[in-house]
């Protein structure tokens, strides 16, 4: 169990969020002494670094799109995503795509999606689609990373008592797999995409915990924190200027990386039918309702899925690349 | 040793560099060395000038991004730098050995120390396990490790750091070799260990008779143990004499920074001698003599052409030679 | 060492208690009616007075809890409403079938994720290792559902009349009831027997019924791919990372100064401490499994514990929905802890401190 006690690694990040080690040979070889990310501009240094792996430049770029898609959703779509067609044009339920540049009909109205279930355009749906995912995944981090920040600051500096009893409930939330205790928390609160993407926030709270917990437990011992009190700075201050630029680092790679698995995890729930309530356009319940067509009409199974993986695998390995953009060694 | 009886190795002109994203590193430059057979050579520098480098480019360990990309290497004769890999295992361990400077982490964690060794006698003389056992133990009673029975049955991380290393010592000699490469051996033990390995590995020297090339930053244990010296600065050899001859007589004005900087208790100085300025970049080295910048001889002496050219490795006494305008004819 | 052990099972032992407090508060804190909600909306107010009254629902809240305990410690999950029967009767049934496809999804994803790991490890930046790291990456950002889906369609579609066709749904050809293993050898119908004998694929196995273990196994695969992809990726990545991480430390280059031969240096030295972390991976990613289960059961037709849930959970059938979730939630726990234990285990630095 990762928790504490356990020396296990974390099965989903195992690479840590940040390895630590000694600097190789080759950094005294340059002859210099090695420059912390500090001393040169942490973003700086990430954003270069990040922009030599080839895979992060993919990330970025693939998330840039998405960003813009979903932007100019509304210049991009033909039609409004929850616009039923039936009646207004000539078309029946998933219609096959009409695309006039392959050889559709012009006097048929173009649909390079075709239509779904219930008469709407598959394409427009798909773009709005991707407003539903960026906001529900980043949305629902941003409340588990505030979240956790606060329950790991407390935990953290606090300690004794209250750091064992955050600390068990965190343990509690991380024995049940993720999806179920998200589904379990949805059979509570009921279905929408708030209630989603809260379900997810409450699951993915422990890690963020953890990330500040462990970024205080270290930074307290800190020399430069005994002077700090000793010069009689503040607490808030020795939190904001010490331990929070600590973790900021680990928890801007675990965030990431967690919104792709919010994503994911949203969609799913979606799937179940325990997300966004319909006609709300998202991929995940898209999928779902097309799921029983999948031999007749994959292409309406497909594309959402596809857009889902585009939108996890950008944050993936944007994730990715800033783990080891920040990383403190050089090498490798 | 004359120059014209086979040397038991001869390093000719040898060049490694490191081939990293930010430019190329000089680690060994055009290094040239001579060890005979039973002579304990002491190889001198500062961090970085290039001496594990060198013991690595020996047995050909040299990893990524590095490479040998000149020079000769010849062993008993035989040219080490075009054998094939098949070829170097058989010789390393066998008749070259090497034993590195962290002594706890340089064994496996997994395996116990009599194992260890036992593998040397495995794969070098086919022996089976049991027998290796028998003779692993029988090497660790020979490096002075009490109660080797038991100790054999230990793995690394119940190991002092002395002890750690007899049993490094106890693997790298277990085969017999003729030659030894001993990189920092007693840079992180205590200086009392320090002394008892030191101690060990002269009595070894003179009971199995293998030369012994040892690198060390410590002018102390230089001067205690090696026959000859040679003095490493940024890449290359500036100095090479008998060990009485180099403290006596240091020419190159490196060395006599070196020697300079080292209190003696007993006597009396108005102030420690300090080499001024850094050791310069490996990537992007200016050119002429390498240690121009800090030399203050230089500037005494208003030798421009240290910063223009590069001196030669000249002998200016028998058996000493030194790298260095002071000392050589200036071209006009 | 045992004092470590002793350590990690007194720290479960709140955490299962937080697990029963959550999954007791899951049916108290829903909404509306709790007799309702555990009978269904057609209860009349006469059974749910007697229901209340046998439930102990109209006593304080904790002693509530403590029947719920004394109550789930003694086997008596509740009743299902939707099918009139006991809880733990549908779990033990359907447990088999989600065993069976988690083991296929760990065993798909060892063979696969753990070869490829190593190769792009040691091939440090080589095509394969970037091939395999880019395969990884989308492995391990594809929506499980999507992935069956997927694999439905390629197999009984596109590859409908070749050889290489696959049922897309159920566990056995239709029609198909082979003869649980233990009437094939004249053993008593014990309950442990009965268990292993809904798994399909073993069962045919086990009775060497090669008709059923070719129908089963057919069945198996497209799941067990589905499923088992996200912890392929997830091990190969680690088994890599792990393996460039071992290579470069101290003792592999004393390894190879000793003139050890390359394949006993990556196999012996660098690979058997570079597999401990793959080790935990490979047994954290049965908890990923039993969430995934959940979705690949529901899409390809299986009678696990996951589409009993997911069934559950849209009908409303709580009782249901509160015993899976605690018996998951509980194996989840208990297969962490085995985990915890057998990396302490095989790493000797631990195991004798």
């Amino acid at each position: 169990m990762t928790g504490p006690g356990s020396l296990v690694p974390d099965p989903l990040h195992p690479e840590g969020p940040l390895p630590t080690g000694p600097l190789p040979e080759g950094a005294d070889l340059r002859g210099e002494t090695a420059r912390l990310p500090e001393t040169r501009g942490l973003w700086a240094t990430a954003f270069r670094e990040l922009s030599h792996k080839r895979s992060a430049r993919i990330g970025m770029v693939m998330l840039g799109l998405l960003v813009l898609v979903a932007i100019f959703a509304p210049l991009i779509a033909p039609y409004e995503p929850t616009q039923v067609l039936l009646g207004k044009e000539d078309v029946r339920p998933r219609d096959p795509p009409c695309i006039h540049l392959f050889g559709c009909d012009d006097s048929k109205p173009q649909h390079i999606l075709g239509i779904d279930g219930n008469g709407r355009d598959e394409f427009s749906r798909l773009i709005y689609g991707s407003r539903v995912s960026l906001i529900a995944g980043v949305g629902s981090v941003a409340v588990a990373v505030a979240a956790g920040t606060l329950l790991g600051l407390l935990a953290g500096f606090f300690g004794g008592r209250i750091d064992n009893l955050i600390m068990r409930v965190m343990d509690v939330l991380l024995a049940f797999p993720s999806l179920l205790l998200a589904i379990a928390i949805i059979t509570v609160m009921g279905q929408g995409l708030i209630n989603a993407m809260l379900a997810i926030s409450v699951v993915t709270v422990p890690a963020y915990a953890r990330v500040v917990r462990s970024a205080v437990l270290t930074v307290r011992e800190n020399d430069y924190v005994a002077a700090d009190r000793a010069l009689g700075v503040s607490t808030s201050r020795i939190i904001w200027n010490r331990i929070l630029p600590n973790s900021l680092t680990p928890l801007v790679v675990q965030a990431t990386l967690g919104v792709a698995t919010a994503v994911l995890e949203i969609a799913a729930l979606s799937f179940l039918g325990l997300g966004v309530r319909p006609p709300t356009a998202e991929w995940g319940s898209m999928l779902a309702a097309e799921r029983n067509q999948v031999f007749t009409a994959p292409h309406l199974v497909f594309f959402p899925g596809l857009a889902i993986m585009w939108n996890v695998l950008s944050f993936n390995l944007l994730g990715d690349g800033l783990r080891d953009a920040l990383d403190p060694r050089l090498n490798r | 040793m004359s120059d014209t009886a086979p040397h038991l190795l001869e390093v000719d002109n040898l060049s490694t560099y490191y081939f990293t994203r930010d430019g190329v590193v000089k680690a060994v430059d055009g290094v040239d060395l001579r060890i005979d057979r039973g002579e304990i050579l002491g190889l001198v520098g500062e961090s970085g000038c290039g001496k594990s480098v060198t013991s690595l480019s020996i047995l050909r360990l040299v990893g990524e991004p590095g490479k040998i990309v000149s020079g000769s290497i010849h062993f008993e004769g035989e040219e080490l730098l075009t054998k094939t890999i098949h070829e170097m295992q058989a010789i390393r361990g066998d008749r070259i050995s090497m034993i590195f400077q962290q002594p706890v982490s340089s064994l496996n964690p997994v395996y116990t120390a009599g194992f260890q060794i036992a593998e040397v006698y495995e794969v070098h003389q086919n022996l089976k396990r049991k027998v290796g056992l028998e003779k692993a133990v029988e090497m660790l009673a020979r490096v002075g490790i009490s109660d080797p029975v038991r100790r054999a049955k230990s793995y690394p991380h119940e190991l002092s750091g002395g002890m750690a290393q007899r049993v490094m010592i106890a693997m790298a000699l277990a085969a017999g070799p003729e030659l030894l490469v001993a990189d920092e051996p007693t840079t992180a033990l205590d200086v009392t260990i320090q002394a008892q390995i030191l101690d060990l590995m002269r009595q070894l020297r003179a009971d199995m008779g293998m030369a012994i090339i040892l690198i060390t930053h410590d002018l102390g244990i230089v001067a205690e143990m090696a026959d000859r010296v040679a003095v490493m600065y940024a890449g290359c050899i500036v100095e090479e004499a008998t060990t009485d001859v180099l403290f006596a007589r240091p020419k190159h004005p490196y060395t006599v920074g070196l020697i300079g900087s080292v209190p003696i208790i007993g006597t009396r100085k108005e102030w420690l001698e300090v080499i001024p300025g850094r050791v310069p970049n490996l990537i992007d080295l200016p050119p002429g003599c390498r240690f121009a910048s800090r030399c203050r001889a230089r500037v005494d002496n208003n030798l421009g052409i240290c910063t223009v050219t590069e001196p030669d490795l000249l002998e200016v006494e028998p058996a000493h030679k030194v790298r260095c305008w002071l000392y050589q004819e200036i071209p006009s | 060492m045992a004092r470590f052990v002793a350590r990690r099972l007194l720290y479960s032992i709140p955490v299962l208690l937080g697990i029963l407090l959550v999954t007791f508060l899951l049916a108290r804190v829903i909404p509306g009616d709790p007799c309702r909600a555990m009978l269904g909306e057609r209860a009349t107010d006469q059974i749910c007075d007697a229901f209340m009254e046998r439930k102990g629902l109209n006593e304080p809240i904790w002693v509530q809890f403590g029947i719920y305990i004394k109550d789930v410690f003694t086997g008596d999950l509740g009743e299902s409403f939707r099918f009139g029967r006991p809880v733990t009767t549908m779990l033990l049934e359907r447990l088999p079938i989600t065993i069976e496809l988690s083991m296929a999804a760990l065993t798909v994803a060892v063979l696969v994720g753990v070869p490829f790991g190593i190769i792009s490890g040691y091939k440090h930046n080589s095509l394969a290792d970037v091939a395999t790291m880019v395969g990884a990456n989308i492995g391990v950002s594809m929506p499980v559902f999507w992935l069956g889906l997927m694999l439905q369609y390629l197999f009984a579609v596109v590859l409908g009349h070749t050889f290489l066709s696959l049922p897309p749904s159920g566990s056995l050809d239709a029609g198909l009831i082979p003869q649980p293993f233990y009437a094939v050898w004249g053993l008593p119908a014990w309950g442990i027997f009965d268990f292993f004998s809904n798994m399909n694929v073993l069962n045919a196995a086990l009775s060497g019924n090669w008709e059923a273990f070719r129908s089963a196994a057919g069945h198996l695969i497209l799941p067990a791919l589905a499923l088992g992809t996200i912890p392929m990726a997830l091990i190969a990545r680690m088994t890599r990372s792990s393996l460039l991480d071992v290579l470069s430390l101290d003792y592999v280059r004393t390894a190879r100064a000793k003139g050890l031969p390359e394949k006993r240096v990556v196999v012996r030295h660098a690979l058997r401490n570079a597999m401990l972390p793959v080790v935990t991976v490979i047994g954290l990613s049965l908890g990923t499994l039993l969430g995934g289960a959940i979705l690949t059961e529901t899409i390809f037709g299986l009678s696990g514990v996951g589409k009993s849930l997911y069934d559950a959970i849209t009908s409303r059938d709580y009782a249901v929905v509160q015993g899976f979730t605690l018996v998951v939630a509980v194996g989840f726990v208990l297969v962490n802890l085995v985990v915890d234990l057998l990396y302490t285990y095989l790493n000797p630095k631990v195991r004798v401190t």
